[in-house]
């Protein structure tokens, strides 16, 4: 009992300075980690020709690496990665199921055919090719789990939505199975994509993945404080005057955009979803908008400093992001698991 | 007329609902039918009569052999590791109130799953072989989610957190073992972690029938003290359930189901996920019936075998592409169905 009081007391107004600092020191973190993402790599080049590379008008074999292959990878780390905590955040704030990530809403499903039908069945090769095909996907799976699982007359329930999530990502994966199953081109490309990396992307793919993350990340933050409502239940929201639909809309629209976007380009990373918004709550309490900003900061960081260390600790061969996020995420999670108390959201 | 009747055959008694023996009596025929059918069907189709009459051991030595050395043993396999993953996923849900806690979540299967990819990429060969690896790799990442949730005594809530860390961390280093793999090595992981009935023999059937005969009656003889703890820890404390040893019989025997199950037909998708939900919808009960549960798990493999080797003449799809295509829109279904009607799913 006295630790339940503890824990509400977070929310106290004179924690605000103290949720602040946090945010601060995590986006310094931030920064260092990003620098450090241009200037760490497989192949060794040395600060000063770092620098150089940065500044448009220098050739040479060390610029290109630095200009076209780590600056971009920098940057969709930190823009994936931020989608990705966000995006948990909100999933888990929406069917207030803190099992909940990406995957079991089934957005990374959906992406997953987008891209297995489009490398497969049409044979487009470029990422800017698929991208879009893995972005239809991750929106219709989401919009036909929201529709079954909110169909009925109470809406969508935090159960329903995650069974229809569930039922939705098996029936998807059982058809991805039956397609890289009879088509080796698909699963040569399918293997490359669904292990989640930042390599491969271009600027241009960059900058579209990157105004819809944008618009998502928007929506995101407008829909935040009506979360808070949400967690109280329903009927306490209704009788707050919240539209509980239209929440659920919104939340949902911001959540299909950020994972969608984030899974399209990257693959499925599920991990920072699933344990950034549980780190961002142990900070900062039940507040769903400081939960919002720290899961965001937090994905970023993860993602960045999971790609930093794959390209450190196996040269010259690389691994990639998403497999170190689980090696690093899963000890971290079920270190947190075990210290806390954690309960329905 | 009274939902409920008092069983008592000495030396067993129990009260059954109607509904679910009425559902148990539907199912049991279904079952029965699917298995003479899957022995019927084939490249050499047999009439049902014959089929039923080589099974009584009355038929010429041609059909015997196909029948016994062929059909029979993939029926078996089928039969039996449908109904382990359908009591398993019931045990599972029971246990920790959540739909979404099937084995397939908290790190049974993908253990299993990582062991035999793992030995195929090793060069164990098929069969006895491989089937071993993976029930170690299953039995060992449950006796880790087991071990790390505890912590003077241990809640399902923090086991089922802790197996999908354990999960995530086993699927991507999966995922990983494929990317390093040559494309057919690739493949063949690929056909195994779908779940497959092809080419199962008696060497299959034998340790799957040990278990589900030793594990089914632990399974049944638990469920009253499952009831008890569906309450809550403390309410089932005081109920007289010796609680964490109870909950350790219960995964005890969920996980031997689910670990000898996938050890033999491969990680077939979605069946301890969806079998319980459809049992629990056509019981009607709050928690999901274990004995309909495992007719109806048998029902789903079975009946997906017939269609995958029906289906597309010429191929033989895996039988888990065709639970999952079968299994999620039948679940989509009730879901809109049970919220078009209005009673909460």
């Amino acid at each position: 009992m006295l630790r339940t009081l503890e824990r509400r007391d977070v929310t106290v107004p004179g924690n605000r300075s103290r949720r602040l600092t946090g945010l601060l020191i995590a986006l310094f973190a931030v920064a260092g980690l990003t620098l450090a993402s241009v200037f760490v790599g497989v192949r060794g080049i040395s600060a000063a020709q770092v620098v150089a590379g940065l500044s448009p008008s220098v050739d040479g074999w060390d610029a290109a690496v630095v200009a076209g292959m780590r600056l971009p990878r920098t940057a969709l780390g930190l823009l994936a990665g931020a989608a990705l905590g966000m995006a948990g955040a909100l999933i888990q704030g929406v069917t207030r199921n803190p099992l909940a990530d990406p995957g079991i809403l089934g957005i990374s499903a959906g992406a997953s055919l987008g891209v297995v039908l489009a490398s497969g069945l049409l044979g487009i090769g470029s990422l800017f090719g698929y991208v879009w095909f893995a972005f239809a996907g991750a929106l219709a799976a989401m919009l036909v789990v929201y529709l079954v699982g909110g169909g009925g007359r109470g809406g969508a329930t935090p159960a329903t939505l995650a069974i229809a999530g569930a039922a939705v990502s098996a029936l998807l994966f059982a058809l991805i199975s039956a397609v890289v199953l009879t088509d080796v081109r698909a699963l040569e490309k399918y293997r490359f994509w669904v292990i989640g990396a930042l390599t491969g992307i271009d600027r241009q793919t960059l900058a579209a993945v990157a105004l819809f993350l944008l618009v998502g990340a928007a929506l995101a933050a407008s829909v935040a404080p009506a979360l808070n409502s949400l967690a109280l239940g329903d009927d306490v929201a209704r009788s707050l005057g919240q539209r509980i639909w239209l929440v659920r809309a919104r939340a949902v629209a911001a959540i299909t955009l950020l994972a969608g976007g984030a899974t399209a380009v990257c693959g499925p990373i599920a991990f920072v979803g699933l344990i950034v918004p549980h780190a961002a709550r142990a900070v900062v309490g039940p507040d769903q908008r400081w939960i919002l900003a720290y899961s965001a900061v937090l994905g970023a960081a993860l993602l960045l400093a999971a790609d930093i260390t794959g390209r450190v600790i196996a040269r010259p061969d690389e691994v990639q992001a998403g497999i170190v996020v689980a090696a690093v995420g899963a000890p971290f999670f079920i270190a947190l698991v075990r210290r806390t108390r954690l309960r329905e959201l | 007329m009274a939902r409920t009747f008092r069983l008592s055959i000495a030396p067993v008694s129990g009260v059954v609902s109607r509904r679910a023996a009425a559902v148990c009596a539907v199912l049991v025929p279904l079952v029965g039918l699917a298995f003479v059918l899957e022995i019927a069907t084939g490249d050499f189709p047999l009439p049902v009569a014959d089929a039923i009459a080589a099974l009584t051991g009355t038929t010429d030595a041609a059909t015997a052999f196909i029948v016994h050395s062929l059909r029979l043993p993939r029926a078996l396999v089928g039969l039996l590791a449908g109904a382990a993953f359908g009591l398993s996923g019931a045990l599972f849900q029971a246990l920790t109130r959540n739909p979404l806690a099937s084995p397939d979540i908290i790190g049974v299967t993908q253990g299993a799953g990582l062991a035999a990819v793992a030995g195929i990429l090793l060069g164990v060969g098929g069969g006895l072989a491989l089937s071993t690896v993976a029930l170690i790799g299953g039995v060992t990442s449950a006796v880790a989610a087991y071990a790390l949730a505890w912590r003077r005594g241990t809640t399902s809530y923090r086991i089922v957190l802790v197996g999908i860390g354990i999960a995530a961390l086993c699927a991507s280093v999966t995922n990983y073992l494929l990317l390093k793999g040559n494309i057919y090595q690739t493949q063949q992981a690929l056909h195994w972690l779908v779940g497959n009935l092809s080419g199962r023999g008696w060497q299959h059937v034998r340790p799957l029938a040990v278990a589900v005969a030793v594990l089914v009656p632990l399974a049944l003889l638990l469920h009253r003290w499952l009831l008890d703890l569906q309450l809550g820890d403390d309410v089932a404390r005081g109920l007289g359930v010796p609680v964490q040893r109870a909950r350790l019989g219960v995964l005890l025997a969920g996980v031997g189901l689910v670990a000898v199950a996938t050890a033999a037909a491969g990680p077939v998708g979605f069946v301890a996920l969806t079998a319980p939900q459809i049992a629990r919808r056509l019981v009607r009960t709050p928690a999901p019936p274990l004995v309909a549960a495992a007719l109806t798990g048998a029902l789903l493999v079975l009946a997906a075998d017939l269609v995958a080797r029906e289906a597309i003449p010429g191929t033989e799809l895996p039988v888990g592409v065709v639970t999952g295509a079968l299994g999620g829109p039948y679940l989509l279904w009730l879901l809109a169905r049970v919220n078009r009607v209005g009673s909460r799913g």
